[in-house]
């Protein structure tokens, strides 16, 4: 491959799951003159289909899981997932209601952490940064398999750049779920007939 | 005659996507300028370009990047007969069947946000064909041909007598760069209530030959500003040329001044302004000349 266009111009697709909004403002707050992202060549999108980058914030739930996977499914590869915010990486402090599954590594591979409650303008766009060598690592596995859309050859190519990568090693939940779902939901329903 | 229409030609396909590119990457920092950022590299939409080629391959249908690549050699084609001198009749009949293999692309598709933009685009189109007819009409009114090599070849500039249609074109041009107030089919920025519009469905190499055939388009639209002040001698070359360029600028600070109109706004003002400047323009050209 020749030159490395996919590290120069990362597009930005958002999506906001159960976050408290905290989260969402730090990414807009990237947009602005003060940081103005647009120095790297990054533009919010809003288009999966257009997107290299897919920036979650807050935690993923039973009625949002479609939604985080058809927004992943239909951007094309090289493409990177990058959790924003503590709620996007675990779960945060909605771990434990009834309905959330965890951090968005529940539904989707995720490429970089961006711990943080809410996580900081300058820590996401390092995240961003960051997340351009796993692009860079899955676009030279497309090229090694020959420029067809390299499902498997990119997942072995990506966790040794994102080892490196990740603003925060994470990856299983740091706590284990005290129920599991179904329990949960038993749970929630013997309260309910009480 | 035959070696400056291969001239016209070979340098509107090599430096064409050059100059759009370069023009686009300009526009792109003179907005930040204007926000107060630092804003991208200059050579940016060539690395935006660069990287939609190395995106996966990905379409909705088999049919829509068959439009989209009428579209493109359907532009070029507008802009290759524009610029070997060829007729000017001839040239926006094919800069519409460009136009319209964009919006069947976009219908093929069959996703609501394409959908959306390009009804939209539909109604844009409608909102500035007649100025462009009116802008066609004026140069034959004026120097007795449709034929470009005709028109740099006259001893006087049209710009004056041209007057209103000059107006009248500068005000479509926003329609056609699809800025702001008139981005309604698709936006390069993120007001995303369209997504992208036309260009929802389009994915990597699809939407890269897209952006080189707008900077194609783009180049060709600010061609036809030059030839209003074309007259054969080197002075008119520089003041058309300047004159384009400044116009793209006036363009890009239109886009930063204001918000998006409605549909009904733009349809209504390109054809007021075809109707006032440009008719009132055409009935005084036909009775001085
Ligand atoms: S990490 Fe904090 S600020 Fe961000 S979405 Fe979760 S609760 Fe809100």
């Amino acid at each position: 491959m020749s030159a490395a266009y996919v590290t120069k111009s990362p597009w930005v697709v958002h999506y906001d799951g159960s976050s408290c909004n905290g989260c969402d403002i730090e990414v807009l707050a990237c947009l602005t003159p003060m940081y103005d992202v647009e120095r790297f060549g990054i533009i919010n999108c809003g288009n999966p289909k257009h997107a290299d980058v897919f920036l979650v914030t807050g935690s993923v739930n039973e009625q949002n899981k479609g939604i985080v996977k058809q927004i992943y499914d239909q951007m094309p590869e090289p493409k990177v997932v990058v959790a924003v915010g503590i709620c996007a990486c675990s779960g945060g402090i909605f771990k434990d209601c009834y309905n959330v599954m965890g951090g968005v590594d529940q539904v989707i591979p995720v490429d970089a952490y961006v711990p943080g409650c809410a996580a900081r303008p300058e820590a996401i766009i390092d995240a961003v940064v960051k997340g351009l060598g796993v692009l860079q690592a899955k676009r030279d596995a497309m090229v090694a398999a020959g420029d067809a859309p390299a499902e498997a050859p990119a997942e072995e190519a990506a966790p040794e750049a994102a080892e490196e990568a990740v603003t925060e090693e994470k990856k299983t939940p740091a706590v284990p779920p005290i129920f599991t779902m179904a329990e949960i939901k038993v749970n929630t329903m013997d309260h309910l007939k009480k | 005659m035959i070696i400056k229409s291969i001239i016209g030609i070979v340098a509107f396909l090599v430096l064409g996507p050059f100059v759009g590119g370069l023009l686009a990457g300009l526009d792109r920092k003179l907005s930040a300028k204007m926000q107060r950022r630092v804003g991208p590299p200059v050579l940016q939409p060539f690395y935006d370009v660069g990287k939609l080629f190395q995106k996966e391959k990905q379409t909705p249908t088999r049919f829509q990047d068959f439009y989209v690549l009428l579209f493109v050699i359907f532009v070029i084609a507008s802009g290759v007969l524009f610029f070997m001198g060829g007729d000017l009749l001839l040239v926006i009949f094919t800069l519409t069947i460009g136009a319209a293999f964009l919006i069947i692309a976009a219908y093929s598709s069959n996703s609501p946000y394409a959908e959306v933009g390009a009804e939209r685009e539909l109604l844009a189109m409608l909102a500035y064909e007649p100025m462009v007819l009116i802008t066609v009409i004026g140069f034959y009114m004026y120097t007795g041909s449709f034929r470009v090599s005709d028109i740099l070849a006259g001893d006087s500039m049209p710009f004056l007598p041209l007057l209103g249609i000059f107006f009248g074109w500068l005000f479509i041009l926003t329609l056609k760069f699809r800025k702001s107030p008139f981005d309604l089919s698709m936006s390069h920025h993120a007001h995303q209530e369209l997504v992208r519009g036309v260009t929802t469905e389009f994915v990597g190499r699809t939407m890269g030959w897209v952006e080189i055939s707008h900077w194609y388009e783009n180049v060709f639209l600010l061609g036809f500003v030059f030839l209003f002040f074309a007259n054969g001698t080197a002075l008119g070359w520089i003041i058309g040329i300047v004159v384009a360029i400044l116009t793209y600028f006036f363009e890009v600070f239109i886009d930063n001044c204001f918000a998006r109109m409605k549909w009904q706004f733009a349809f209504k003002s390109a054809w007021v302004i075809a109707v006032v400047l440009g008719m009132i323009n055409l009935f005084v050209l036909y009775i001085c000349f």
